[in-house]
């Protein structure tokens, strides 16, 4: 699997989307810095862009990966080796790239502007830390529809609507049911439908860390009393787990059966 | 007329106190005639001034009722032991108390205790005196005619119950009260039933309830003063023709602050106020026919918030810079008219570079009118649902009323 994984890794690594990729990381947070040197600012818009676009570069990337590298795939498949093995370490090659990618590209300019000295250094590495689980999720998620549909245009279209469902629908439908059933109290519906979406519940995590917490009034309230506490960081995180460990068990077993 | 009258009057005093009285000093410290401060008021007659030598005084209860100056040189220490007793009692007129540092005034929940305790007083001044760790430091009570001057109070209330006020006023007419600084009290000045009086070129910082309370106090003015982090900002509640002007409003950030709680406040003006980085720059509550102008709000949460019937408020030459969200509002907003300010997003054009925008702006956000009839939508904030619909609605406005709107943005920012 290591052998796979490896090669996986080299493989996008010499692709030049992951070095436009990293690229476009490292120069936004140079840009971020060069307009505003508050590291505070600089992670709230970071944050508006992660938890938008590492979930859908996580998707295209792992449905464009799969499809391409399909000839390969089914060369190896040909091989003594276990579907699991393959498939697992293709997955694992693409996210660990990918994660390097945000977490070097980012990292970089705010070592260079001395993110460590300030106290933010908790914020931008759990943003970080975000980032990276994001692209766990999404990655996997593509896989598994990359298995399901072997056309191409059918694949893409599933993956793009997932990211559309994941990161604008679900929020759209939440704010229908509140607005429909504003007259109950709802705070903990609320807390309940951002813990099923990992976008949401990712941009809760961070907007809860940040001063603008403080906007959030009543309602952020119930929400820091829930994650504040270590159970809710535990929850907070394994569900985020779930999302990454119930999709792989499912590329697994899907891989298994598959007819290729 | 009245001009030659008062100083008629004051000729008069003048020349009564003169002629009648021979003012006498007399020296408190260890070694002078007299070791105790009430030891010198008992002796003292109308006019008279007592001077307090540098030294640490346990005394509570000084009781003055005669017009006396009292002063500290060398800033006595009075010492309160946390006894359940005010240091200085007072109930005449005409007096002055300079000079001193008060310590350690006990706190109790039933009375109230304080370093200065002024009642039915008339023309005072109570000026240049230190404060710490005391209950209340000044309480004045149905007095008019006075001072408060550049007094340092500093407290270290830790919750509401069992901590008082900086400078507590109640049931007075024409106080003034300058140049202050009063830092970790309950309320840093409140005012209750007062009336035609100026509050000016104060600091009050880290209070855990209110910078400054007013309650009831028709007919005020208050102007150049700092709030600064204090638990919730400054409210001004239930009172007429109040002018605030000057003032700065920054850093009330918490779940349940605002720069400026306005409740039931009619026919005000407040001018030329500063509102940076508060949870809320102005929540406005219930309240009528006031003139907000010049006002620049850089970077709050929320700028403007109104709750309640709001009618005939007028906005005009304000700043809006970089707020969260720049206003909100429940139900109607009646009759309150937006003119002229300027507004960080607004992206409209100026063709005929007049400064004035050719496109009118309208200052509610799709989500911040979401917000206001489910709070609990707030969750979705930084969502790129949010981002769409806003933009969306900016484009072409559906669902924010047309009656808000500012129909003369201006393009740049009025300088400070």
């Amino acid at each position: 699997m290591i052998k796979i994984l490896k090669y996986s890794f080299y493989d996008l690594m010499r692709s030049r989307w992951s070095y436009i990729y990293f690229l476009f990381y490292l120069i936004l947070g140079f840009v971020l810095f060069f307009l505003n040197s508050d590291v505070n600012k600089a992670i709230i818009t970071l944050l508006n862009i992660i938890i938008v676009l590492t979930p859908l570069i996580g998707t295209v990337f792992g449905i464009m990966y799969y499809y391409t590298s399909r000839e390969f795939t089914e060369l190896l498949l040909s091989q003594p080796l276990k579907r699991s093995t393959i498939f697992v370490g293709q997955y694992l090659g693409i996210v660990i790239s990918l994660s390097l990618s945000l977490v070097v590209g980012l990292g970089i300019p705010f070592i260079a502007y001395g993110v460590t000295r300030s106290a933010a250094v908790w914020n931008f590495s759990s943003l970080l830390f975000i980032g990276a689980f994001l692209t766990f999720i999404f990655v996997a998620l593509a896989y598994n529809i990359a298995l399901t549909f072997n056309d191409k245009i059918k694949g893409f279209g599933f993956a793009i609507l997932l990211w559309l469902v994941m990161a604008v629908i679900y929020d759209g439908l939440i704010m229908i049911v509140m607005m429909q059933y504003s007259d109950y109290p709802l705070d903990n519906f609320a807390l309940a439908a951002v813990i099923f979406n990992p976008i949401d519940l990712s941009r809760i995590l961070i907007l809860l860390k940040l001063d603008i917490s403080a906007l959030l009034g009543y309602t952020g309230a119930v929400f820091q009393r829930f994650f504040g506490t270590s159970m809710g960081m535990i929850i907070a995180v394994s569900i985020l787990s779930v999302w990454v460990i119930l999709p792989l068990l499912r590329i697994i077993s899907v891989a298994r059966k598959k007819d290729f | 007329m009245t001009v030659s009258l008062h100083m008629k009057v004051f000729l008069f005093c003048f020349l009564t106190l003169s002629v009648v009285s021979h003012a006498e000093t007399f020296d408190v410290c260890a070694s002078c005639d007299y070791i105790t401060i009430k030891s010198a008021i008992e002796k003292a007659k109308d006019g008279d001034t007592i001077t307090v030598r540098k030294g640490i005084y346990k005394e509570t209860e000084i009781f003055v009722n005669r017009s006396l100056v009292i002063i500290g040189k060398d800033l006595p220490i009075l010492h309160g032991e946390n006894k359940q007793e005010s240091i200085f009692a007072v109930e005449a007129d005409n007096f002055i108390i300079s000079g001193f540092k008060f310590v350690n005034v006990g706190m109790s929940y039933v009375k109230e205790i304080a370093g200065v305790f002024l009642s039915h007083c008339n023309n005072f001044s109570v000026k240049d005196n230190y404060f710490e760790d005391v209950f209340y430091a000044f309480i004045i009570h149905r007095s008019s005619y006075g001072i408060i001057e550049n007094n340092h109070i500093q407290g270290q209330a830790r919750d509401e119950s069992s901590s008082g006020n900086g400078i507590h006023v109640w049931k007075c007419e024409n106080i003034r009260i300058e140049r202050n600084k009063i830092y970790g009290m309950r309320d840093g000045i409140y005012l209750e039933f007062v009336k035609k009086s100026v509050i000016s070129d104060n600091h009050s910082i880290d209070n855990i309830r209110y910078g400054l309370h007013f309650m009831f106090s028709d007919h005020n003015e208050y102007h150049h003063n700092e709030f600064r982090t204090n638990g919730a900002g400054v409210a001004v509640m239930y009172s007429k023709f109040i002018d605030m002007h000057h003032n700065t409003f920054h850093f009330n950030w918490g779940m349940a602050s605002y720069g400026l709680l306005l409740k039931e406040i009619n026919d005000a003006t407040i001018e030329n106020n500063y509102f940076e980085q508060n949870t809320t720059g102005i929540n406005i509550d219930g309240c009528n026919r006031i003139r907000y102008r010049s006002n620049h709000f850089v970077r709050n949460g929320w700028a403007l918030k109104f709750t309640g019937g709001c009618y005939a408020n007028v906005f005009e030459y304000n700043n809006f810079n970089f707020n969260a969200f720049d206003l909100a509002y429940n139900g109607r907003l009646n009759d309150n008219r937006f003119d002229g300010n300027y507004w960080s997003e607004y992206v409209g054009y100026d063709l005929d570079r007049n400064g004035i925008g050719d496109v009118p702006y309208r200052p509610v956000k799709l989500f911040s009118f979401i917000v206001n009839r489910t709070p609990e939508t707030i969750i979705l904030m930084r969502s790129l649902f949010i981002d769409i619909i806003n933009f969306s609605e900016k484009v072409s406005p559906i669902f924010t009323p047309d009656a808000l709107v500012d129909n003369h943005p201006i393009m740049k920012p009025i300088v400070w």
